[in-house]
């Protein structure tokens, strides 16, 4: 049962930002899968005031614009992320995190912006964001910016939107797919309907002429309190042979960019030896073309 | 003898509730709505081991829509047992809870109530309560708790041992183990494992116009709630009624009575208006009850040529902060020393302890997933050692048709347990991948594992076995069928029409089910527990169905029909010549009769409560092949197959249901389901469906089920009990199956992933 003080509905972008400025104390609500069981475990309801958001079509759908850079609403449920011609592609790991998150109902509902707006480590689309280098287009009444996914997060559970703003596209950059390859590894302990104990998402560019990694971009969830990547593991990468031994090496030092504790959910140590063999893994899907299990 | 079989009984006819819950108009206890209906919210305790100095409720009930806080302060101080033990049984002791308490003995534990005029209100309410701990230090171990110097924490219960009793000593097992060329020892632990079954617990409750309280309830188990919510408030149990709706699943958890005297003391806290108590899950999984985690030793001896000639060993098990079932499911744990494998000697003690945690109380199989686990490991490890085929070993010494249990005289009259092993060998084609998984070396290795079990349908004689059943014949011929143990979503409705389809004579469709049970008018029948419902209830049905089989017979004989009774049966709707078959009259024509005939008024109804002296033992097996991940310590289930020995089915369909169902659940108990405590609080960390972790229908593998349809002549259909068998063999055959690939013996489940990765790193494999 829920008993909020306040909730808008509205289909203007214009309107939800004008709103947001005079109201900042309001809460965002998109698809409300984080939002509504924070509200049922803890929150004083009758203190909470909504701003539902879901259909600003501004929002909604996914594009390649004229120089080549993909756009993502802020609104896209992760079923039509899964469906999007665009991106199974393009960014295929974007995809099969999709696949990955909850059941079909909440993929229905759950969108990427608040995936990514809601700031936990295990969101699961965004160690591909990290991967890609995407960006995040920010919007308030009066300004717009574009801010690096890598500068987004800030802690668990904190993002960098400022008083009044809202998520509106994520634009992942052509330089970032094309001629790139992808794979992301869900570890979780179901097949469904659970979060992951490690996200692992690659994004490589292989120079065809040495068997090298030309460029090599490792996003993590839950390797740390926030997303992150594994730069240590990518500058090693550029130049080294596409081999066993190569990829070996690259996910030793995966570990090094990692921040992974011990909860009663996983320890650190585990959680360090499933970083190196997921990023081992995702990695040998190239070289016998065999890709692994752990997301099916 | 094998009875001859009619038409009904071994068909799949369609489900008596199918309809009706497809369609949405089945009523479980939270969909039926009494107007002015207030809402219930248990206060519960913070602190795993404290006294309640004070409660400061002021300014919750300055809170508008407050309708009553009670507490310890208010209810009977009437201690009564939460478990539907019978009556006649002495648990003195077991009878350890209060409505409310003044001593929290887990994180969770209820100490008061709110009742507001919404959810939303008795919940800020509950928020606004100040309680005053007296805190104690908490046993959070079995260790723990033994080693604790007090106080108790049930007073009497020294060193918090809720019970030793009933150890079972047969034959000479010194002379055994000195006989033995080899001896095996090994400790076995199981984890905590919640029923989580669909429907939360929930009830409410009223008094009537006669004060009486009409209790609406989700349980397994209405007649017993009436007696112990009589018990709890010390009033008669006749001005208590308990009715049961629909009910979406219990597994044993709604064996207990629990919501009920809550719930009864709330309506009595205002007057008698509606209340209703609706568990959320996160609350179902810290105030309900779990299956008993529990350490089993084991100690082998076997002879040269492959004996096993004794077995010793010794039942720890975890109670929590309450009874509940309290040491019964450590004694059927402890069973399977003796009704196994048969031995010159046996020595099995037991002890159950109370701890600070949430409770431990019946879960389907009760105690026997433990005991098998450990057993069926344990034998595994045996043959392991000494390179003996695993299956013929079992067979070779497993118990045989005509064994009597040396600890209580039952009788094996049906023994199908090697057939279930052939017949499992075969469908996962054992022989060939055993030979084809020899000597692997890669990351992912597969391996071939088995377990077998024996279970007891019932619990005779242990206690009185009563089934209630009553049948009302209308004009047309049809009946009506009253039981009085409870449909819970297992199928017994329409299991119990066809058995009195069967005897009747007449179509499934003319036999009209009356699922909910109603203390004031439904048969009295002790519930749905056990494995017994198809067997005990099954026989009152049958001798219910003859009755009024005999009674419309006569009546046609003596007044529609040419024939002496003795030559008349019903068939197909008919009364027929049973010589040769013909149709003497149909039956409508003759029920009709029956109640406009001018000078002839008898009633053609049967109201019967059986008593069963009898109890038959159920087999079965579990054969499966798994992958171990030696990178990742998953575990994946490739096939498994459960083969059942229950006897006769009586429903195909229903029962292949069943025991899938149970082998899910056996998948989540071997690999992933397990609630978690924090070490010093004892608070529940994984309560709610995200972090406890029951398998989606994604985990769990296309299960393979088979039956060997042996004969059960005590049973009222050649039938023996197949409600809790399926739980029992396939933990123990996954632990087979992983020591089969990885050459490790996991003595521990789940053998969740973290758990697998840190032995294998333990046995240098990593
Ligand atoms: C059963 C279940 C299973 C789940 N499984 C997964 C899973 O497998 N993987 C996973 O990663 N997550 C999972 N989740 C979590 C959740 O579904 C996702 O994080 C989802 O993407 C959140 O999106 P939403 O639209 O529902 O967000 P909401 O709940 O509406 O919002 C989340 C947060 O983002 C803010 N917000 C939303 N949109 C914007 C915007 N455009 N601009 C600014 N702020 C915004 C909100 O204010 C809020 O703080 C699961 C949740 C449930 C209930």
């Amino acid at each position: 049962m829920f008993d909020v003080k306040k909730y808008y509905d509205v289909d203007n972008l214009g309107v939800a930002l004008s709103l947001l400025s005079k109201e900042p104390h309001l809460i965002v609500i998109a698809g409300g899968t984080d939002v509504l069981i924070k509200m049922q475990h803890g929150w004083n309801q009758e203190e909470t005031e909504l701003l539902g958001i879901n259909r600003i079509a501004e929002l909604k759908g996914i594009r390649m614009l004229d120089n080549g850079d993909i756009e993502i609403g802020a609104l896209c449920n992760f079923n039509q992320i899964e469906e999007d011609a665009t991106l199974q592609e393009n960014i295929i790991p974007l995809v099969e995190a999709a696949a990955s998150i909850g059941g079909p109902q909440i993929r229905n509902v759950a969108t990427i912006g608040g995936n990514i707006c809601n700031g936990v480590t295990s969101a699961d689309s965004a160690s591909t964001l990290f991967a890609y280098d995407a960006k995040l287009k920010l919007s308030t009444e009066r300004s717009e910016r574009i801010v690096p996914i890598s500068e987004f997060y800030m802690g668990p559970g904190k993002v960098a939107l400022e008083s009044g703003e809202l998520l509106t596209h994520i634009i992942i950059p052509k330089e970032s797919y094309e001629g790139y390859q992808g794979r992301y590894i869900k570890f979780a302990r179901r097949k469904a309907m659970d979060i992951a104990t490690l996200g692992v998402s690659v994004n490589y560019r292989i120079d065809e002429a040495s068997g090298c990694f030309e460029d090599l971009r490792i996003g993590l969830g839950v390797a740390g309190p926030t997303p992150l990547r594994c730069i240590e593991a990518e500058e090693y990468a550029r130049g080294t042979k596409v081999s066993e031994e190569g990829i070996a090496g690259i996910a030793g030092k995966a570990v090094l960019s990692s921040h992974a504790r011990t909860s009663w959910r996983a320890s650190k140590e585990y959680r360090e030896h499933l970083i190196e063999e997921l990023v081992a893994e995702a990695l040998l899907s190239i070289t016998d073309g065999v890709r692994g299990e752990e997301d099916e | 003898m094998e009875e001859k079989s009619n038409k009904v009984v071994g068909t799949s006819p369609r489900r008596k509730d199918a309809k009706a819950k497809v369609m949405g108009k089945a009523k479980y206890t939270a969909d039926i709505y009494e107007s002015g209906m207030l809402v219930g919210k248990i206060l519960r305790s913070e602190k795993a081991y404290a006294y309640i100095r004070n409660i400061d409720t002021s300014k919750a009930e300055a809170l508008p829509g407050v309708e009553a806080i009670i507490s310890y302060k208010d209810v009977p101080k009437i201690p009564y047992a939460l478990q539907a033990h019978q009556f006649s049984l002495d648990h003195a002791g077991q009878e350890d809870h209060l409505i409310f308490t003044d001593k929290a003995r887990f994180v969770g534990d209820e100490i008061g109530a709110v009742i507001a005029i919404d959810d939303l209100t008795a919940k800020k309410a509950l928020s606004l309560i100040e309680v005053e701990y007296e805190e104690l230090e908490p046993s959070l171990t079995i260790e723990a708790a033994l080693a604790s110097k007090g106080p108790w924490i049930h007073e009497g219960r020294e060193h918090n041992i809720l019970s030793d009793l009933w150890g079972y000593e047969d034959g000479d097992v010194d002379k055994a183990f000195t006989e033995s060329a080899h001896v095996f020892e090994g400790t076995y632990d199981t984890g905590y494992q919640q029923h989580c079954h669909l429907e939360n617990h929930v009830s409410y409750a009223y008094m009537d116009s006669e004060d009486r309280i009409v209790i609406v309830s989700s349980t397994q188990v209405p007649h017993v709630a009436r007696r112990i919510v009589g018990q709890a408030l010390g009033i008669p149990w006749g001005r208590i009624r308990v009715i049961k709706p629909y009910v979406g699943g219990g597994f044993g958890n709604k064996a207990d009575v629990r919501l009920e005297p809550i719930v009864a003391a709330m309506t009595m806290a205002v007057g008698g208006r509606p209340v209703i108590l609706d568990f959320s899950r996160e609350e179902c999984m810290i105030g309900t009850a779990n299956r008993h985690a529990m350490r089993i030793k084991i100690k082998s001896g076997v002879s040269e040529d492959g004996k096993l000639k004794v077995l010793q060993g010794e039942v720890l098990s975890n109670a929590g902060g309450y009874a509940s079932h309290g040491h019964s499911p450590t004694l059927v744990a402890a069973g399977k020393f003796v009704n196994m494998y048969e031995t010159e000697a046996v020595k099995v003690e037991n002890r159950t302890i109370y701890t600070n945690l949430p409770i431990a109380g019946a879960m389907r199989g009760y105690g026997t997933p433990q005991g098998v686990y450990a057993l069926e490991s344990h034998v595994e490890d045996i043959v392991t050692a000494l390179g003996l085929d695993p299956i013929t070993f079992r067979k070779d010494n497993f118990i045989k048709e005509n064994f009597v249990n040396p600890a209580n005289g039952m009788i094996t009259h049906s023994n199908g347990v090697r057939e279930c092993m052939d017949r499992g060998r075969e469908l996962i084609d054992w022989d060939r991948k055993k030979e084809l998984y020899k000597n692997q070396a890669g990351p992912k290795r597969r391996g071939l594992g088995m377990a077998c079990f024996s279970y007891e349908t019932g619990i005779y004689p242990i206690a009185k076995e009563l089934g209630g059943a009553r049948i009302v014949m209308n004009q047309d011929g049809s009946v009506q069928l009253m039981c009085g143990a409870t449909e819970i979503g297992q199928g017994a409705d329409t299991v119990l029409a066809q058995i009195a389809a069967e005897v009747l004579g007449i179509p499934f469709d003319m036999v009209h089910m009356i699922s909910t049970q109603d203390t004031d008018i439904t048969p009295f029948d002790f519930g749905a527990y056990a494995s017994r419902q198809t067997y005990v209830t099954g026989l009152a049905v049958k001798r219910a169905a003859n009755e009024v089989k005999e009674k419309i017979l006569r009546f046609a004989a003596d007044e529609i029909v040419d024939l002496p009774v003795y030559m008349l049966d019903l068939q197909d709707a008919n009364i027929v010549n049973k010589h040769n078959g013909q149709v003497m009259a149909p039956l409508d024509k003759v029920a009709l009769a029956s109640f406009y005939q001018v000078d002839r008024a008898e009633p053609t109804t049967s109201d019967v409560i059986n008593n069963a002296p009898v109890n038959a033992y159920s087999y079965g097996a579990t054969f499966t092949e798994v992958e171990v991940n030696m990178r990742t310590g998953k575990i994946e289930i490739l096939e498994i197959f459960n083969v059942h020995d229950s006897g006769k089915i009586i429903n195909r369909q229903l029962a292949e249901g069943q025991v899938e169902g149970g082998m899910a659940q056996a998948i989540g108990q071997a690999l992933s389901e397990e609630l978690l405590m924090h070490p010093t609080t004892g608070k529940t960390l994984n309560n709610n469906l995200l972090d406890y972790k029951l398998p989606t229908i994604m985990d769990v593998p296309d299960l393979g089920v088979d039956f060997i349809e042996t004969y059960e002549p005590t049973g009222p259909m050649g039938n023996k009990g197949l409600g809790e068998p399926p739980t029992m063999s396939p933990a123990p055959a996954i632990r087979n199956a992983v020591l089969d690939a990885t050459g490790v013996a996991f003595n521990r489940i789940p053998m969740n992933p973290q758990r697998v990765f840190e032995r294998l790193k333990q046995e240098g494999l990593l």
